[in-house]
């Protein structure tokens, strides 16, 4: 593959312009239940959620089951449809001056699961060329060889074989050349290398940082595994609830994590030093059920700093005193909040 | 008396396709002691336990070698004996708890139900036992959490009452295969955490099966590596993550991330794991290895033992400084 | 750009064991391997042939009776499977009975196939308030049991080849629309529809290519376990008097007329029953080896 060959979709908005900007992203599935299958309680997967990614930049998203990370990421390219909020893509707004079919040329999607996310019954280069070829673009077959070539597939060996016929790391390349079939602009990956064995991971994550650079893609990371997030992220934005709680270049989350949870999360990662283990777990028990989330700041329940303000009022996103671009929606941050120690940050 | 000893045990599948799973594997353990078997998928590391638990199908598997456990064969268990081995004798948690639980069971029921089983007493005293089960394993209301069935409870509790299920009849070893892999950050290390507390407290063996080595390290006392259903090194976890002789073992380490440059190239183990159609006659990890030499294709790598209870199966592990 | 690496660290992977051949010729190759299927397979090629051909094998006259010649038995001189009640030549019949009888036996399979797996790829697919509609007409059907309900629809329609056809097509409607739906709501479930949703393509081209696919080998195979009991069931029509009319030679209909020989000549009476056996147990052998030879892994 050569850069010749990457066609993505022209740059309208120049470099300064965010190549995705998400607004106010809200989706709430039902709960059904009862003869009548009537709406009983809802689920509120992603609420609220608003973030931007610059382009050539990699975002990383973490968080526990049921923070809504996924959700999010099928919103994205709409296999989810949204029930608000704004998605623009390099200044077009989804649904406006941009549709659908067009926004899916631009942004593509790998999943965790590399067998479930292909077809059975087509070949490997079958479904490596379907999306070239939905969208019209030229010689899609020729396209899918040269694809499978750069992810490190020989195409004489494996354009005929069928998923079962790969290993778990194969067909995990097959799904990213499928990605990269429609020379998108923007990939999400969602849990791309989670399933995968630590050895066969590092291959991976060396091939798409070899992508990224090659094709100048912009990445959106999802994973649960921060160590992984760190390495391939630029910054990395933090969920619980279906709420962004903090958002912020990576070295800075690094050296100081801002909220409660996020530190929380950073804490119960292993130590990995037999010397040193962990002593306490960083919180007790499982995140609450997203269906009825704790009214105020979500995270009020399980925070040690909460006090009557956190379940009263929701604490929006802003920037930190000593890093603007470091932004966390906790009480303890914002000196007007009304908590005890507001403008503090987190005890020392 | 040894509390495991398991000597040159080999398992094969045979099917539509033969698979060596296990080859050739020795390993042993004091009372009491915590050992992670840390690999990757077909490593052989479940294969191990269910040897243990005596759960391989006899129809389709050839099993050679001893495997003893405080002095029993359990390979030659059957029937009555095999049942009151498992359960009793060792007892195993799983991966997935909601699938491990029986459904239309209340949590207090089955545990009571294992204790009558193994320990003869009557209902109310079993009761009482799984009140006490849940305690053990911090679940908070025990009392009430006992009338609850499995689907009732979030993913962290249902491990919990699957830990309180398998300690119910004070096993001498527990085998834990996965159990935190399916669950959340925050919850995973409680449970490892638990799991530390509950090992001294009873003051049992514990094998635990991961495929994260940051998990064994939150664990374990003593780490074996496997690869292609043979132990490639084992020592204890300081002596395997400060001085990791086996370049398998240096190459997981190295794909932990943990403390990787950002962007920085990862020097990762090319190729993937062999299929184990054939018992494998040379180093299975040669053609994946960075230093492997024409020796390493030729035979099977002697077994280098740096220490006591320490041992590398790798050619040049007494070399000083294997990698590059 | 270490361009390089990737190739290398692929090197070392072992090499797929299967080779590159289409879908359906590994299908062939596997039905090949499998020796009782292709006995049954063969004697349903057997009868269908011989009941496509009946005229040209210089068989005696299927209608043409003689009082004389009445229930002769099994063996008789001239008539090798013996003669009916009116003197007909059993084995004539039989065949020419082929004809009838597996007409009507598949034909209602195969429109309620492609009716019924149509309505159930729909319905899985697009869900909803369609998959209500759509599912909620078919249990109510569902409601009587098929021998019932195909003697309704032809009561109501009157007898005839046609009517028969038509109420056993209603009949077999519902059941495969049901499995359709449970297997097109299981696949449409999957990563595979989602990513394929995701470069773009509209529904109708993740149907066509991605769900037909992989929905139709269950379908099919359910739609050939169905065609033995439509046989049976378009028999027990013509039995009853309100599917195929005398002096049409139908395997049921000729059970029907032979019931008052069975003490005169019982072995005669049941070969009708034993041609609707053989046919039957045949296809029913060979949808459960289609089963097995559709399976792609392993």
């Amino acid at each position: 593959m050569s850069v010749t060959d990457y066609t993505p979709t022209i740059d309208t908005g120049g470099p300064a312009q965010p190549l995705l900007t998400v607004n106010h992203l809200r989706k709430y599935f039902p709960v059904r239940g009862g003869i009548l299958g009537r709406t009983q309680a809802q689920v509120q997967a992603v609420d609220g959620v608003s973030f931007a990614v610059a382009k050539g930049e990699t975002l990383g998203i973490v968080g526990e089951s049921g923070c809504g990370k996924s959700t999010t990421a099928k919103l994205l390219i709409g296999l989810t449809e949204k029930d608000a909020g704004e998605i623009i893509f390099d200044g077009h707004a989804l649904g406006e001056r941009l549709s659908l079919k067009d926004l899916r040329r631009s942004v593509q999607m790998v999943f965790q699961d590399s067998y479930a996310t292909l077809n059975p019954r087509m070949t490997i280069l079958a479904s490596v060329a379907f999306g070239a070829r939905v969208q019209g673009l030229e010689d899609p077959e020729g396209l899918a060889r040269k694809m499978m070539d750069r992810v490190g597939l020989d195409p004489n060996r494996f354009a005929h074989r069928y998923p079962h016929e790969l290993s778990g790391g194969q067909r995990q390349r097959v799904n990213i050349a499928r990605a990269l079939a429609m020379s998108p602009r923007l990939v999400v990956l969602d849990e791309a290398v989670s399933a995968l064995d630590k050895s066969v991971e590092a291959q991976v994550l060396n091939l798409l940082s070899d992508l990224r650079a090659e094709f100048g893609l912009t990445y959106i990371f999802i994973s649960h595994d921060l160590n992984v997030v760190r390495y391939i992220s630029d910054r990395i934005l933090v969920m619980y609830l279906g709420e962004v709680v903090e958002i912020a270049p990576v070295d800075s989350i690094w050296q100081e994590q801002a909220h409660p949870y996020t530190r929380s999360l950073f804490s119960a990662m292993p130590s990995m030093d037999p010397d040193n283990r962990t002593q306490t777990p960083p919180l007790a028990g499982d995140p609450p059920n997203p269906i009825d989330p704790p009214k105020g700041c979500r995270f009020h329940t399980r925070c040690r700093f909460a006090s009557d303000v956190c379940k009263a009022k929701t604490p929006s996103l802003a920037g930190l005193a000593r890093n603007q671009a470091h932004q966390v929606a906790c009480h303890l941050y914002d000196s007007t909040s009304g908590h005890p120690q507001a403008g503090q940050g987190i005890p020392a | 008396m040894k509390l495991l000893d398991i000597s040159n045990l080999s398992v094969k599948f045979s099917g539509k396709r033969t698979v060596h799973a296990i080859n050739n594997v020795s390993l042993s353990m004091e009372q009491g002691e915590t050992l992670a078997l840390l690999g990757e998928s077909g490593s052989g590391k479940s294969v191990t336990l269910k040897a243990l638990l005596g759960l391989l199908p006899p129809k389709r598997t050839q099993i050679d070698g001893q495997v003893h456990v405080n002095g029993t064969d359990v390979l030659g268990l059957k029937g009555k004996a095999l049942q009151k081995y498992r359960g009793g004798e060792v007892s195993m948690v799983f991966q997935e708890p909601a699938l491990a639980l029986d459904p239309v069971y209340t949590v207090g029921h089955q545990i009571a139900e294992s204790v009558m089983r193994h320990k003869g007493i009557d209902k109310a005293n079993a009761m009482a036992t799984a009140l006490d089960m849940l305690d053990r394993v911090r679940i908070p209301s025990a009392n009430r959490r006992l009338h609850n069935y499995p689907h009732e409870l979030s993913g962290g509790m249902r491990q919990r009452v699957m830990i309180a299920l398998a300690l119910a009849c004070k096993p001498k070893l527990l085998l834990a295969d996965e159990p935190t892999t399916a669950l959340d950050a925050t919850v995973q290390i409680q449970i490892l955490l638990l799991l530390r507390e509950l090992q001294k407290e009873f003051g049992m063996g514990v094998i635990f099966v991961t495929h994260d080595i940051g998990v064994a390290v939150e664990i374990s006392e003593r780490v074996a590596v496997m690869y292609a259903g043979q132990i490639a090194e084992e020592g204890t976890t300081r002596e395997i993550i400060r001085d990791p002789r086996h370049p398998y073992t240096q190459g997981l380490l190295a794909a932990n991330l943990h403390d990787v440059a950002r962007g920085a190239r990862l020097n990762a183990i090319p190729g993937a794991p062999p299929a184990l159609e054939s018992k494998p006659d040379s180093c299975a990890f040669a053609p994946r290895c960075p230093v492997a030499m024409p020796e390493c294709r030729a035979a099977l790598p002697p077994v280098f033992e740096p220490g006591p209870r320490r041992r590398v199966a790798c050619l040049r592990a007494n070399e000083p400084i294997a990698a590059e | 750009m270490a361009l390089s690496e990737t190739p290398v660290e692929i090197a070392a992977e072992p090499a797929p064991v299967a080779s590159p051949q289409g879908y359906w010729s590994g299908v062939g190759a596997r039905l090949l391997r499998d020796p009782l299927t292709m006995i049954c397979l063969g004697v349903v090629a057997l009868l269908i042939l011989s009941a496509v051909f009946a005229p040209w094998l210089g068989l005696a006259d299927p209608y043409k009776g003689s009082m004389i010649a009445r229930l002769k038995p099994i063996g008789t001189e001239g008539h090798i499977l013996g003669t009916d009640e009116q003197g007909r030549d059993m084995l004539a019949r039989l065949i020419y009975g082929g004809r009838l009888t597996l007409f009507i036996g598949l034909t209602p399979v195969v429109l309620a196939f492609f009716i019924g797996g149509a309505l159930g790829v729909v319905a899985g697919y697009v869900g909803g308030f369609v998959n209500t509609i759509i599912m909620r007409t078919v249990d109510v059907f569902f409601a009587f049991p098929s021998v019932l309900l195909a003697i309704a629809i032809s009561g109501a329609l009157g007898a005839g080849i046609v009517n028969s056809l038509v109420s056993l097509t209603i009949v077999f409607i519902p059941p495969i629309t049901r499995v359709a739906e449970a297997v097109t709501s299981g696949v449409r479930a999957l990563d595979y529809i989602d990513a394929a949703r995701a470069t773009g393509a509209n529904a109708l081209t993740v149907i066509r290519v991605h769900v037909i696919g992989n929905v139709l080998s269950p379908i099919f195979v359910y739609a050939t376990s169905l065609t033995s009991v439509c046989m049976i069931l378009a028999a027990g029509l013509s039995f009853l008097g309100i599917g195929v009319r005398p002096p049409e030679p139908e395997w049921g209909l000729m059970l029907n007329t032979l019931r008052s020989a069975i003490y005169v000549n019982p072995w005669l009476s049941a070969l009708p029953g034993v041609m609707i056996f053989i046919t039957s147990l045949c296809l029913n052998l060979l949808s459960d080896g289609l089963r097995s030879a559709m399976n792609v892994r392993d």
